[in-house]
């Protein structure tokens, strides 16, 4: 295997996060105020970096179709709208989803390894991840072993992460944490660095089948390792948090956050997405109440 | 001696009481002397009241009709029990004892008349329709939604409950603007509405400038209708104009009109419902007529 090679830290000497000064610091994040012009052109960044999601069990083939429709199409009466990052979707709707975003330059990102829990064998974590992978999917969403962290299985962890990296070929991948199920902000961080020593392309916060999904402490606490690993090792790797995230407010707040810790350089949606269903109603919401004055309804707005 | 114990009056939000996010205030003057700071609302309360009124509207009508009239009936109830701090409370907003009195009596009364139509509207403004086809025809009312209302500036209680209990018996849920010369008790019934069940975000209440406001309330297209208490003409036609935008209903009421007798009516009720009819395919079995 590959992940022999890889060099492997002690995870158990990852930094340790000092509670209290990563909340003051995220609650002062959110007192910026941006308005007008630089508003709308944040906004229209927040756009462009959402992954567009729908993990049900009661997914369509249609209602896919229709989510690619919403996500080269946000909104037909405001022109100069940027198309979404990515379509999120089952593996087995991958396909689909393809299709539907040919030559949109839509990407279309999978969910694998047994999500959301993530509690199955190696062998069909490989399958489940190839199966996407060859139906067309550019990104990998895996799920983590929160059980296997939690026993101590540092080693376990980090050879399924860099075994379904290896599978994943050329689509990028994403390694999904479940901070909710992890407890501390230092597990967040150890499993951070796990994950991108490993190989992970992005680390994301959260399923969002777990409550709490993304906060913006947790999410400091992932740029904070991302920092630092891009400082030791000099490659990048990406973030995003997924869940919970469905008002603009809180978007620009989270542009805020990775301009002031990460700089410039992540501040576009090959780096920095967000995991959301109902987001994109909200931006455009906002969107359209700067250019009318209005406040905005959401019954004007396509249902998703 | 005891030191002065001052109430700070803060608005009605969600079921809280916020200060404006604005931090602006006025202070409320009688006889030149200043009796209390009252927050000066801005456009962003308007929409966070908006926000959880839409929110709040749902829950509101799914309850039983039977329940929502036991909760006015409780506001009834708690207010009465509440008489003599409201009418201390408006004599130290310069009104005299006599005309307070009669302002809390006509409230408690007035809630509890709405109480009794929560559950009868229903049956007697909807029907069976006769058509001519073979479908059982019928229209019910259904609550437009969120409803944004000017209480009657010159009342200092009676006005704004009239409002209020019109809107919210028939499962609308509302967000007012209380009188700028007599907020105070505005603020305290918004305490009788926070603990009579009433769930947070049905009735919000602001304090503020209706001319800041006038132009915000009117444009919202998340607000279903706007009910305007006043003769202001400019503020009326700005009003009607705006409302076109997501062709809000507008009802127009001088101050008298919601503070007479003859307001309680059901049709105050029915001002703010929207009629959905319903065709439903029935079975025509051997040329029978149909039995409506």
């Amino acid at each position: 295997m590959k992940s022999k090679n890889k060099i492997r830290p002690n995870f158990s000497l990852s930094k340790r996060v000092d509670q209290v000064g990563v909340i003051e610091r995220t609650d002062r994040f959110k007192t910026r105020s941006i308005k007008t012009e630089s508003k709308v052109e944040d906004l229209k960044t927040v756009l462009s970096m959402i992954d567009l999601t729908t993990l049900e069990g009661a997914d369509t083939e249609n209602k896919v179709r229709q989510l690619c429709t919403k996500a080269m199409h946000l909104h037909e009466n405001y022109s100069d709208l940027p198309t979404v990052a990515a379509v999120c979707v089952y593996p087995t709707l991958v396909k689909v989803a393809k299709e539907s975003l040919k030559g949109s330059g839509v990407k279309v990102a999978s969910v694998a390894t047994a999500f959301p829990a993530g509690q199955s064998t190696l062998e069909v974590k490989i399958a489940d991840t190839k199966y996407a992978v060859d139906n067309g999917a550019d990104e990998i969403d895996m799920v983590i072993s929160r059980g296997k962290f939690h026993e101590g299985e540092y080693n376990f962890v980090f050879d399924e992460i860099a075994t379904i990296k290896e599978a994943c070929g050329k689509a990028r991948l994403k390694v999904i944490l479940e901070t909710g199920e992890l407890g501390t902000f230092d597990a967040v961080r150890r499993v951070s660095d796990i994950a991108m020593y490993a190989g992970a392309d992005f680390i994301k916060t959260s399923t969002g089948k777990i409550s709490p999904a993304a906060t913006m402490p947790v999410v400091l606490c992932m740029l904070e390792a991302i920092r630092d690993y891009y400082f030791e090792t000099g490659r990048m790797v990406g973030m995003k948090p997924a869940g919970g995230i469905s008002t603009a407010k809180s978007a620009l707040h989270y542009l805020v956050m990775v301009k002031e810790v990460m700089g410039e350089d992540w501040l576009n949606n090959h780096w920095f997405r967000f995991g959301a269903s109902r987001l994109a109603n909200d931006v455009l919401m906002q969107l359209v109440k700067q250019k009318t004055g209005n406040y905005q309804s959401s019954d004007y707005f396509s249902i998703d | 001696m005891r030191l002065e114990v001052l109430k700070t009056y803060k608005i009605y939000i969600g079921g809280k009481f916020p200060r404006t996010e604005s931090g602006r205030y006025y202070k409320l003057k009688v006889a030149n002397k200043t009796i209390a700071n009252v927050c000066q609302c801005s456009r962003k309360d308007f929409r966070e009241a908006v926000v959880v009124a839409r929110k709040a509207q749902e829950g509101w009508n799914e309850k039983s009709a039977f329940n929502r009239s036991q909760i006015l009936y409780r506001i009834a109830e708690i207010l009465e029990g509440r008489k003599t701090q409201f009418i201390e409370e408006m004599q130290l907003m310069g009104i005299s004892k006599s005309v307070a009195e009669k302002e809390v009596v006509f409230s408690v009364d007035r809630l509890v008349y709405f109480a009794g139509w929560c559950d009868k509207y229903q049956q007697v403004f909807s029907g069976v329709n006769p058509v001519a086809s073979s479908h059982f025809n019928f229209s019910v009312n259904e609550p437009m939604g969120v409803i944004v209302s000017f209480a009657p500036e010159s009342s200092p209680l009676l006005g704004l409950v009239s409002v209020i209990a019109a809107q919210i018996s028939g499962g609308n849920s509302s967000v007012v603007l209380a009188s700028e010369k007599y907020p105070l008790t505005a603020i305290t019934f918004a305490e009788v509405l926070n603990s009579s069940d009433v769930p947070g975000g049905v009735v919000n209440i602001l304090t503020g400038f209706r001319k800041e406001l006038v132009e915000h309330f009117s444009t919202h297209m998340d607000v279903n209708a706007i009910v305007y208490c006043g003769t202001d003409k400019k503020e009326i036609e700005l009003i009607q104009k705006n409302a076109a935008t997501n062709m809000k209903r507008v009802s127009i009421y001088a101050d008298k009109e919601v503070l007479a007798d003859e307001f309680e009516n059901p049709y105050e009720i029915l001002k703010l419902q929207e009629v959905k009819t319903t065709w439903h395919p029935i079975e025509k079995i051997g040329g029978a007529s149909p039995s409506y």
